[in-house]
């Protein structure tokens, strides 16, 4: 039993994508699709230096969301929906091997990740990575991906770090 | 961008709902997912009502409403990536709880219009900006790494290698059939004939990179587009430089070794060899640039590796070696020929005229059939007419693999990911038939130790 409410591990244990919202330094929207992981405590998204302006916006404005909406993207019996708000630090103390320490949760979604790290001398860039780690503070479930029907809402007491 | 019709007309066929993303009052992002009806002609998206005081979103405010869609391949990942981003106010539909974007802008991105390795691509200068800013933050100089192994594979191109080598063994075949073979000068030719190709291809991306040619490409394949390195900041164009410069001083170094201990007659080729490995794409001549780049190959790599390396056995020219050379020279050619056609439009905008700029798609297929077709024609003239051995012949049992990549050219040509299967298969065609011509020279070898009268088809 982690930090979140079970529902919502369950979904974040098999999402292969979700929704992660940063505001930007004009404080707009702006909205990635990246695959998430969780521990139990924290959430965890790698980022491509490629695609590295949503860490710039992170360190800027920690306040995030990561949703999960798709059903097409989760697998489980059930499927429901949830949104994580947090606050997110961006590690990229070291960008060629830091993020391999989510290593293991990803290659439990996606294990076609070794053959792509396999190939990295094709892609040298794209394995250049930060870990963002949300700790959660407020979460939203729908039942049944139900959002006709209001959300459980849950307080969360956020990890401390 | 503003979102046009045709992006929203698709939003329906595309993505199977939507996410309404807004600011809460405690200044976290907060994301609904619901369904939608674009409707393109009044320029709106409609969101059906979401319950719950908490998640409603703000009317006449800004916020984003995302689509996103995956197609989940289990056991594996997941492809059929693809996302719209828009941004506008929501309003309350008339006379209904629906909810009413009008958005004014739109971002996104589908890999099916553009591949993976080509977003990738267009997006090294954020990767290089971002590693600017860790290292500002950081005091310290952070740049991404490589293993040295697969650096200096991808630095110096090395697989590409057999480019030298096919010649090279070719040249030393036709001396061994004229009874001259020395192992240990045959060794010294590879690698030094190596060293110049190895400084040719580390110069080719020093002044790629200096001439914007990489930069303004975005659809590099393993095959095409360079080695990237100095793009992407994983070596400095001063350490480039004078790796290229080690080559060239190592491959000059034998080849002055060489034509000392052979003759100086060897000089004159090796300049040749080296003024035009250096001005490929070197200024003030950049040959490449010129569309005179596949001659340039053609030669280099064609009857100067091979007329140098028969030299350096035989002590002495001859036409033999020159001809046999010939269809090797045309295929390594065509591999440029060919990898030139998904680096034409980065080409074309950084000023490089390669043939694949100046010709229409037509003329490029044409061209490939004519040089593959003369090549193995060449092969069979000379064979008939003793000009080189008979058992050559057997290198025209490569010639099918040209067929592949005729029709990928045909059929793939604006697809540079599509054609690397093709770019893979043309590099097969010159190894296969260099190495098969090498293969008739050592038949010949060997049927007349062998034999005392050997038969006409045998020599």
């Amino acid at each position: 039993m982690g930090v979140l409410p079970e529902p919502i591990e369950e979904l974040l244990a098999t999402a292969l994508v979700g929704e992660l919202t940063v505001l930007d330094d004009e404080g707009r929207l702006v909205t990635h699709p990246l695959i998430p992981f969780y521990d139990g405590e924290l959430i965890y998204l790698t980022s491509s230096v490629l695609f590295s302006r949503k860490l710039e916006h992170i360190k800027a404005n920690p306040k995030v969301s990561l949703s999960i909406t798709d059903p097409a993207a989760v697998t489980g019996d059930r499927f429901d929906r949830a949104t994580i708000q947090g606050d997110a630090i961006v590690d990229d103390s070291d960008l060629h091997a830091g993020w391999e320490r989510v290593l293991p949760l990803w290659r439990e979604k996606e294990p076609v990740i070794d053959m792509f790290l396999g190939k990295r001398v094709a892609l040298p860039l794209f394995f250049e990575r930060a870990v963002i780690e949300i700790s959660p503070r407020k979460a939203f479930l729908w039942k049944d991906g139900r959002t006709d029907l209001p959300p459980n809402v849950f307080e969360l007491a956020g990890v401390a770090r | 961008m503003k979102p046009s019709p045709e992006l929203l007309a698709g939003l329906g066929a595309r993505f199977e709902h939507a996410v309404i993303v807004f600011v809460d009052g405690e200044g976290y992002p907060l994301s609904v997912a619901t369904d939608f009806r674009a409707d393109p002609e009044r320029g709106t998206v409609e969101l059906h009502a979401v319950a719950g005081d908490e998640v409603q979103p703000p009317l006449g405010e800004q916020v984003n409403v995302v689509f996103s869609h995956i197609r989940p391949q289990p056991g594996i990942g997941y492809d059929e990536r693809r996302y719209v981003s828009l941004w506008g106010k929501l309003e309350r539909a008339d006379g209904g709880d629906e909810l009413v974007l009008t958005p004014d802008r739109a971002l996104g991105w589908d890999e099916e219009e553009v591949p993976f390795f080509e977003y990738s691509e267009r997006s090294v200068p954020q990767a290089r900006r971002y590693f600017e800013q860790v290292s500002a933050e950081t005091g310290r100089d952070v740049r991404p790494k490589l293993s040295f192994g697969w650096l200096f594979l991808r630095a110096t191109r090395l697989p590409f290698l057999s480019a030298t080598f096919v010649p090279i063994l070719l040249g030393i075949a036709v001396a061994a059939y004229d009874d001259g073979f020395s192992w240990w000068l045959a060794l010294l030719t590879l690698v030094g004939g190596a060293a110049i190709h190895l400084g040719v291809n580390v110069f080719n991306d020093v002044f790629d990179t200096q001439s914007g040619a990489d930069e303004a490409n975005v659809n590099p394949t393993q095959f095409s587009g360079g080695s990237r390195v100095i793009l992407y900041g994983l070596v400095s164009m001063r350490k480039m430089a004078l790796l290229a410069s080690a080559f060239f001083a190592v491959g000059i170094g034998i080849g002055v070794l060489l034509a000392a201990l052979r003759g100086w007659d060897l000089v004159w080729l090796g300049v040749a060899g080296a003024l035009i490995g250096f001005f490929y794409t070197a200024p003030p001549l950049r040959l490449v640039h010129r569309g005179l780049g596949e001659v340039a190959v053609a030669v280099g790599f064609g009857p100067i590796m091979a007329l140098g390396a028969y030299f350096v056995q035989a002590r002495e020219y001859a036409l033999e070696p020159a001809l046999a050379s010939i269809p090797v020279g045309i295929l390594i050619a065509l591999i440029l020929y060919v990898n030139e056609v998904p680096d034409r439009l980065g080409d074309a905008a950084s000023g490089k005229r390669t043939l694949p700029v100046r010709w229409s798609k037509e003329a490029v297929v044409r061209g490939y059939e004519l040089a593959v077709i003369a090549t193995f024609a060449l092969i069979v003239v000379f064979a008939v007419t003793d000009l080189i051995v008979r058992p050559t012949l057997i290198a025209l049992i490569a010639a099918p693999l040209a067929l592949p990549v005729v029709r990928a050219l045909r059929e793939s040509y604006d697809q540079p990911y599509a054609l690397m299967p093709a770019m893979g298969k043309n590099i097969q065609l010159h190894l296969v038939t260099g190495l098969l011509l090498v293969v008739g020279y050592v038949i010949a070898i060997i049927a007349d130790a062998a034999l005392d009268n050997p038969p006409f088809f045998l020599h």
